[in-house]
């Protein structure tokens, strides 16, 4: 999308994309895959067709940056020079970093994720033939990209078994190493409700230590036990190494940079974007998507040799699945927690924020097209980058949060 | 904005009772902290509590679990023992610190 967008901006610059493969991914659809919404094929489009024919796209593994020399490496020994670099390489699930996890998903039938395309396709298999017993959904560590996809992937579970019969022969557990359903206490509160109206156990502050393979249950640090007969992981979700190997990550791998502007900490020439930063925000395509409706203005600037003047708020706007048809919305940034209200989406119309609609579903879903259609080659989109509080009860605001606001 | 007296001195805190404002808190106020939610503080305590500090001072946000242990040297098994059940929340309560964000 910034490659798209920059190109259209800057006709004579060379831009250079570089990745893995030619099969770009929608990961919004490793949430629907193990329940058959979304088949393999409606998730996956070629790299090349997404991009503008200006850009040049190369295909192979980056092993290391070198900033001070502004040069790029392959693993293939390729070396790729640069005035500006743009970061935009990800999280990825992690399931290394917890003993008995990778082991697990890797051996035992009992060990699912959804984060991968392959995790998500093994487990649409798993869910098939899947008769009862005790699901559990374990959060790793926070933060993760979507940090709602674990609660939508909790109620749609919920409508699954319900629709083929035997919703009564599971018991669902949700394990969140956070102290309540959600981040932002009024949404947490209206998760919270939601889980509890569809019998959804929550076990609050676990930590987990370990996933035992030979009893089949996860332990946490303060020596809970919660026993499964399916664990459904969300594994930690980590930067890539090379970041670190180059001296740019952090304990995550993620690239410390300014806030509002995503220039890296360490070089000017540097940016990086989406899910790769360490920007206090949600880890979301939508968060990425403004961030480059903001980025794209400063770099203008930024290599005219001027002050970069626009400022990113962390905006995040993320629809929920919440089964049966229907979804919530929230609509959030850096100083403002996602509150209830309506959300003007010109076009279609007023969405409900925090409370389960059919229209929002309808949102969600036309996503996906969105995402191929608008979001990937660059086009405006029908919201703004910027949050507004429009619509929103913000009488729910305490004095210090409005204070906030108004920073 | 709410206050509190803790050790004789007026101090600006959260909801939570989370100080709020870096350069109010001390040592002494941290023993006060640290007694108010049962934690008695060994020289590990302070390993941590003096990482917490320096780390927070140059980043500007309270390290998390991972950083402690990665950066820090206090492994997160050690921190759920010397801070047990809410390590995250305890030890930046007792060091002054708003609660690790770690997440949006
Ligand atoms: C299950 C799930 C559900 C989600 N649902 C939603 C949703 O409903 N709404 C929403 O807004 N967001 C959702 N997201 C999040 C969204 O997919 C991400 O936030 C978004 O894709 C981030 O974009 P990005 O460009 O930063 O990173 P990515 O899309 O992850 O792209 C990173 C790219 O870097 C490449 N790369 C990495 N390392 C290397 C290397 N060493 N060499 C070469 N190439 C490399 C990868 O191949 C990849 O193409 C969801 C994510 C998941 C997993």
């Amino acid at each position: 999308m910034s490659a798209n967008r920059l190109s259209a901006k800057l006709k004579d610059w060379h831009i250079t994309v570089i990745d893995r493969d030619d099969n770009h991914r929608y990961q919004p659809g490793f949430l629907f895959m193990p329940f058959g919404i979304y088949s393999p094929e409606q998730l996956t489009k070629s790299r090349r067709e997404t991009l503008s024919k200006k850009v040049n796209l190369v295909f192979g593994e980056i092993d290391r940056i070198n900033g001070d020399e502004n040069k790029v490496m392959l693993t293939n020994g390729q070396v790729f020079d640069y005035d500006y670099l743009i970061i935009a390489t990800g999280v990825a699930p992690r399931p290394d970093q917890t003993p008995g996890l990778a082991e697990g998903i890797e051996s035992n039938d009992a060990v699912h994720e959804f984060y991968s395309y392959d995790g998500s396709l093994a487990l649409a298999k798993k869910l098939k033939n899947f008769q009862g017993g005790r699901v559990v959904l374990n959060i790793v560590e926070m933060p993760i990209k979507c940090p709602v996809a674990p609660l939508e992937f909790s109620f749609l579970a919920d409508d699954y078994f319900k629709t083929q019969g035997i919703r009564n022969k599971v018991a669902m557990t949700y394990s969140t190493p956070l102290g309540a359903a959600f981040t932002q206490p009024i949404a947490a509160k209206a998760f919270g409700a939601t889980l509890e109206e569809k019998q959804i156990a929550v076990e609050p502050d676990f930590m987990i230590m370990e996933v035992n393979n030979e009893t089949n249950e996860i332990v946490s640090y303060d020596e809970r036990r919660i026993p499964f007969d399916l664990l459904i992981s969300v594994p930690v979700n980590m930067g890539q190494d090379f970041l670190s190997r180059s001296g740019l990550g952090n304990e995550l791998n993620l690239v410390p940079v300014d806030k509002f502007t995503q220039v890296s900490d360490k070089y000017s020439n540097v940016f990086a974007l989406g899910d790769a930063n360490n920007i206090p925000a949600s880890k979301a395509g939508s968060v990425a998507h403004f961030e480059v409706d903001v980025f794209v203005e400063n770099f203008i600037q930024h290599i005219a040799g001027q002050e970069m003047t626009h400022r990113f708020d962390g905006h995040a706007n993320c629809f929920i699945e919440t089964g049966g048809g229907k979804a919530m919305l929230i609509d959030f940034n850096y100083n403002v927690q996602p509150l209830p209200g309506k959300y003007p989406y010109s076009i279609i119309g007023p969405m409900r924020l925090l409370k389960q609609t059919r229209m929002n579903h309808l949102g969600k879903m036309a996503f996906r097209w969105m995402y191929w259609h608008i979001l990937m080659p660059g086009r405006p989109m029908p919201v703004s980058a910027q949050m507004s509080l429009s619509g929103k009860e913000t009488e729910l605001l305490d004095h210090q949060q409005l204070a906030k606001v108004a920073s | 904005m709410p206050t509190t007296i803790i050790e004789g001195h007026e101090l600006s805190v959260d909801d939570e009772g989370f100080l709020t404002e870096y350069d109010q808190w001390d040592p002494q106020i941290a023993e006060a902290l640290a007694q108010a939610i049962d934690v008695p503080l060994t020289d590990e305590h302070w390993k941590v509590i003096n990482f917490l500090r320096e780390d927070f001072k140059a980043h500007g946000a309270t390290p998390t679990l991972r950083r402690v242990s990665t950066e820090g040297g206090v492994d997160t098994k050690t921190l759920f023992a010397l801070f047990p059940k809410k390590p995250a929340k305890k030890m930046s309560y007792i060091a002054g610190l708003p609660k690790p964000a770690g997440c949006v």
